[in-house]
């Protein structure tokens, strides 16, 4: 009795070691593992990051493409939120961060990285550039000029039918159906509202009176958590509007969006052209690249309303050895191969190579 | 009795080493379990005052408004959620109860209960999956017949939603999950009915439906109102289903098919938390505590009333 | 048709035949079926739903059954079928949730629940393939120190209870015990979060903050389980320990706790089962990351739960390859749980002391 009692436990017990003690099939032998490639490589340790989701599935694809060039790196990084970033950043929970924001002027100046030197500055780069699009779900309709006046009219609610003649103004032979526009918004705090609602006030002021905010400012429509919630959401309805990253547009309609004379429809090579166009905020440190994107701009080409998210990281780190491996991991990032990268796995805008200069001169400030 | 002036020495037992240990690591155990909800209470308090005291337009999170009329709406949320999930929730469970209780062939009812339990389990992320794919798609038309056929009940008077992600969505989905724990407990209690007070209902000549009502509906009705308070503080907690199903505003209103809901307070700390810095940190923080503080209320009052009842119920 | 024939037995006499209601029953469904195809091929209806023939069907059984049995047996008789009916009625609507929840995750888990998903990491891994055994690792890690925490003090809480609890204290812990089953998970995880904040600083993030914020919403209700089971052992069995001589302590260990040990498993694995699934806390807590972490005190630590979530949320270009792996941690999630349970009935019965019979 006695004995099968105890050859039952023991069973369980050895099955849970063998599940805690399995190495994973793709990872090897990672603590000891410089053997086989070190000569690639020098730099081994630990790189920590925390910060937006929007980069989430970028920095997937960074992370494993460097740990696979530098087998003795683990870089991690947590798609806890934009604020959560910052903040285990500052108070040097993290050694980067990346952000949906630069940090703001205040902030700066408050100071007090953690994780950096005493009274040294930091570095802000615009490493990822991704246009958002404006979808809809709409039967029949893959596409649709609009302008940011009408966008914003029927986010508002001011607009609320999609055979409205606004809308038919622009689409010249467009079948539009009459039936309700539902708008779809984010939820969830996030840097993608933000830069969409800054968008709307500065080109359509008078129909978008509200500040630009991470959370959607008013009490309408429909609303979904995250990226996904969001496109789940317009694609489970019938009439449904909303915006999200251009990568996860999918099979549903997208605006052109009108920028001067012409409509747009987003584009990597747009996206990455608006931040061109943009100037750099003033009164910032070398290695600070933060740009104030102008929304209102009428360049031929240029699509307005993208999302610009920065990796922040110190410009002289307490701990060398940090310094060394963010040097490496943002160099690559900023490489040509790196931006690639994100492009085909997380379909963002390749930066252009103009800033690639710039940020590449910053990135030589990090010690 | 008579030696009233020397009081008969208290035999008490020897007091052995062992003993001292075991029964202060019992005392320690419980004293941590204080400790744990003093610590709990302490922290909230200690992170939420800072939010409590911001004033409007000190944290992007409140904007123009101040700490009471921001939580307002979202307290106003998750007790009408939770409400509307315990009025579903509550017939169902006394009626899947009952019938694995006293229905079911015996056989059946233990698989039937596995099953129940089972659901229990499943991790309330897939709750949310399945509540935004797949229920919300098919409750849809429903709404929208409602609204269009049943528009004069004041809940249902309204525009419809376009994707089905309501409230009342939210709200099913909640129902789902509180059912077990308080079918479960239904289950016990109306399992301790006293046999005998079933046998002499039935000796009578009651049918089935005249023994519970008068034997077994009147013993369990402490149980019943424990299983639903417990129900109705696990609706009140639950966060990232709903963050997952519900389409949320910031509005105060009793209309449940359309898209403008109000939010609960766990699901908009599961939104808000990532992007929150500085002070929005210790608002979300301080929505929290107002969260701990009604589940406690909640709890006390269930607690409160079991304990009255179950000195009048004779049983026991 | 046995009612109506010449011999009238008094006993049965204005009864329903033992097959009657189950006849009544198939038969309204068939007759909805029937009604919903009809408008299924009239168009009025999109497409044929079973789970509204089911729902409509048994609404319709209660109906007719009500009607039947008023006519033939009467009105006491006829509300005891009624509120059978109805009993069965709200059967039937819990399980349509719980079937169409398992089937649509067995239904799309199935994909990606192959040799990759139990032995790779998502290291190194973009886009398609890849696997969760990080997130496993971490979710049986995390869950195994939240149970390490939780069991002892649970247990020797509800000993104390049992056997020494009297007066204020016991009265105040047994009251806050009960107010602790009803903390809300992300309640327990930003308290989780604010202490570990204030010991190592902001952004911290570990598995073992996981651990102990799994704890929290796990220490009452192993209390619950263990004290009530405490309180079935027959107080006979500890008269006659203490009648040997034998002293309280060993009493409650040789004799208490052995009693009821299939209990106290079964509620243990039942706790388990509770927070196993928690999302809130760990995504606060405990972070995210795609490599193996072994080490519950240094690092983030990974979770099917939150694997689960931001497999959904985070998705890259190939949507697709992500959604499939959300929904294989779901199903692997629901398997292992299904496994602990199984686990606790199989320990409860070993264990449990043979008596009498």
């Amino acid at each position: 009795m006695i004995s099968k009692r105890y050859a039952g436990l023991a069973g369980l017990a050895l099955a849970g070691t063998f599940v805690l003690t399995s190495c994973a099939a793709n990872e090897g032998d990672a603590a000891a593992g410089t053997g086989s490639a070190a000569s690639e490589s020098e730099l081994s340790g630990d790189l920590v990051g925390a910060g937006a989701s929007s980069q989430g599935s970028a920095q997937e694809a960074w992370y494993a493409a460097f740990q696979g060039d530098n087998p003795g790196v683990t870089v991690t990084y947590d798609p806890s939120g934009s604020g959560a970033g910052r903040e285990a950043f500052s108070e040097g929970g993290v050694d980067f961060a990346g952000s949906d924001r630069a940090f703001k002027d205040e902030e700066i100046a408050e100071g007090g990285w953690a994780a950096c030197a005493p009274d040294t500055d930091i570095v802000e780069l615009p490493l990822y550039i991704s246009p958002i699009a404006v979808i809809f779900n709409l039967e029949g309709v893959d596409s649709l000029n609009l302008d940011a006046a009408t966008i914003a009219g029927m986010f508002a609610g001011s607009i609320t039918n999609w055979n409205d003649p606004a809308i038919a103004a622009l689409n010249d032979g467009a079948s539009l159906p009459d039936l309700a526009i539902t708008p779809v918004h984010r939820s969830d705090d996030s840097g993608t509202t933000e830069n969409f609602t800054e968008y709307l006030g500065a080109v359509a002021p008078d129909v978008w009176t509200y500040e630009a905010d991470g959370v959607w400012p008013i009490e309408s429509g429909e609303a979904a958590q995250g990226t996904t919630g969001l496109v789940d959401a317009v694609n489970g309805g019938n009439g449904t509007i909303g915006y999200a990253d251009a990568s996860r547009a999918g099979d549903l309609g997208t605006v052109a969006v009108q920028v001067g004379d012409e409509f747009v429809s987003y584009s990597p090579e747009a996206a990455a052209a608006i931040v061109d166009a943009s100037p750099e905020a003033e009164g910032r440190a070398d290695g600070d690249l933060a740009i104030e994107i102008d929304r209102s701009t009428d360049e031929a080409g240029v699509y307005p309303i993208v999302l610009v998210s920065y990796l922040i990281g110190c410009q002289q780190y307490a701990d060398p050895e940090a310094g060394a491996l963010v040097k490496a991991y943002f160099s690559y990032i900023a490489s040509e191969e790196g931006q690639d990268e994100a492009a085909s796995s997380a379909g963002s805008a390749p930066i252009s190579d103009t800033l690639r200069g710039e940020v590449e001169s910053a990135i030589e400030l990090i010690k | 009795m008579t030696g009233a002036a020397l009081p008969a020495p208290r035999i008490t037992a020897k007091q052995r080493p062992g003993d001292r240990i075991f029964s202060s690591a019992a005392v320690l155990a419980g004293s941590l379990i204080l400790v744990t909800l003093a610590a709990v209470t302490i922290f909230l308090i200690a992170q939420g005052i800072p939010g409590i005291l911001a004033e409007p337009g000190e944290t992007t999170i409140l904007r123009d408004r101040d700490f009471w009329s921001y939580v307002g709406p979202l307290a106003f949320g998750t007790l009408w959620a939770a409400a509307l999930a315990l009025v579903m929730a509550t017939p169902l469970s006394v009626g899947i109860a009952l019938f694995i209780s006293h229905f079911a062939p015996r056989r059946l009812a233990q698989v039937l209960g596995y099953v129940i339990d089972l659901l229990a389990a499943v991790p309330s992320v897939v709750f949310g999956l399945w509540g935004g794919l797949v229920l919300a798609p098919l409750v849809r038309p429903m709404y929208a017949w409602l609204t269009e056929n049943a528009g004069w009940i004041p809940i249902f008077n309204g525009q419809a939603s376009a994707t089905g992600r309501t409230i009342l969505t939210a709200a099913i989905v909640l129902a789902v999950m509180i059912l077990p724990i308080m079918t479960a407990i239904n289950r016990e209690v109306f399992l301790q009915t006293p046999r005998l007070h079933e046998e002499a209902a039935l000796a009578l000549g009651s049918t089935r439906w005249e023994m519970i009502r008068m034997a077994v509906l009147p013993f369990g009705r402490a149980g019943m109102v424990s299983a639903a308070m417990l129900g109705l503080g696990r609706a009140l907690g639950e966060t990232m289903a709903v963050a997952m199903v519900l389409s949320p505003s910031t509005v105060v209103s009793f209309f449940v098919l359309g898209s403008t809901n109000p939010n609960t307070i766990a699901a908009n700390i599961a939104l808000s938390f990532p992007e929150a810095y500085g002070a929005g940190v210790n608002v979300l923080i301080a929505t929290g505590l107002v969260l701990f503080v009604v589940t406690f209320v909640v709890n006390a009052l269930a607690r409160y009333v079991v304990n009255r009842r179950r000195e009048f119920s004779g049983a026991n | 048709m046995a009612v109506t024939t010449a011999t009238p037995n008094a006993l049965t006499n204005g009864r329903l035949p033992r097959l009657a209601p189950w006849a009544i029953l198939l038969g309204s469904w068939a007759v909805v079926a029937v009604v919903m195809g009809l408008f299924t091929l009239a168009g009025t209806v999109g497409e044929f739903s079973l789970v509204g023939t089911i729902f409509f069907g048994t609404i319709l059984y209660g109906v007719a059954i009500y009607v039947v049995s008023l006519s033939v047996e009467g009105r006491r008789q006829a509300v005891d079928r009624l509120v059978t009916a109805l009993v069965l009625t709200a059967f039937i609507i819990a399980l349509l949730p719980l079937v169409s929840l398992l089937t649509t995750v067995v239904a799309n888990g199935t994909a990606r629940f192959d040799l990759d998903f139990f032995t790779m990491s998502q290291r190194n891994v973009v886009g398609a393939g890849g696997g969760a055994l990080h997130a496993i690792v971490g979710t049986l890690l995390m869950t195994g120190v939240a149970t390490l925490i939780s069991v002892p003090i649970g247990l020797m809480t509800a000993v104390y209870l049992v056997e020494y609890g009297r007066g204020a204290l016991a009265r105040a812990i047994t009251f806050l015990v009960d107010v602790m089953t009803g903390i809300p998970s992300i309640v327990a995880g930003l308290f989780a979060y604010a202490m570990f904040a204030l010991i190592f600083g902001p952004g911290v993030r570990m598995g073992f903050a996981g651990a102990v914020a799994l704890s929290v919403l796990m220490i009452p209700v192993v209390v619950r389980a263990c004290e009530e089971l405490l309180k079935l052992v027959p107080n006979e069995l500890r008269e006659a320990s203490y009648a040997l001589g034998v002293p309280k302590w060993l009493t409650i260990t040789k004799v208490v706790l052995p009693t009821s040990i299939a209990g106290i498993t079964t509620g243990v694995m039942l706790a388990i089962s509770r927070v196993i699934g928690e999302t809130a806390p760990l995504l606060l807590v405990a972070g995210f990351t795609q490599s193996m972490n072994y080490d519950p005190f240094d690092g983030r630590m990974q979770s099917l739960p939150v694997f689960v979530f931001t497999s959904y949320a985070n998705q890259g270009t190939d949507g697709a390859a992500y959604i499939e792996r959300a929904w294989a941690g779901a199903l692997t999630l629901i398997v292992i749980v299904m496994v602990l349970n199984l686990a606790a009935r199989l320990i409860a019965r070993i264990f449990a002391p043979k008596l009498g019979r």
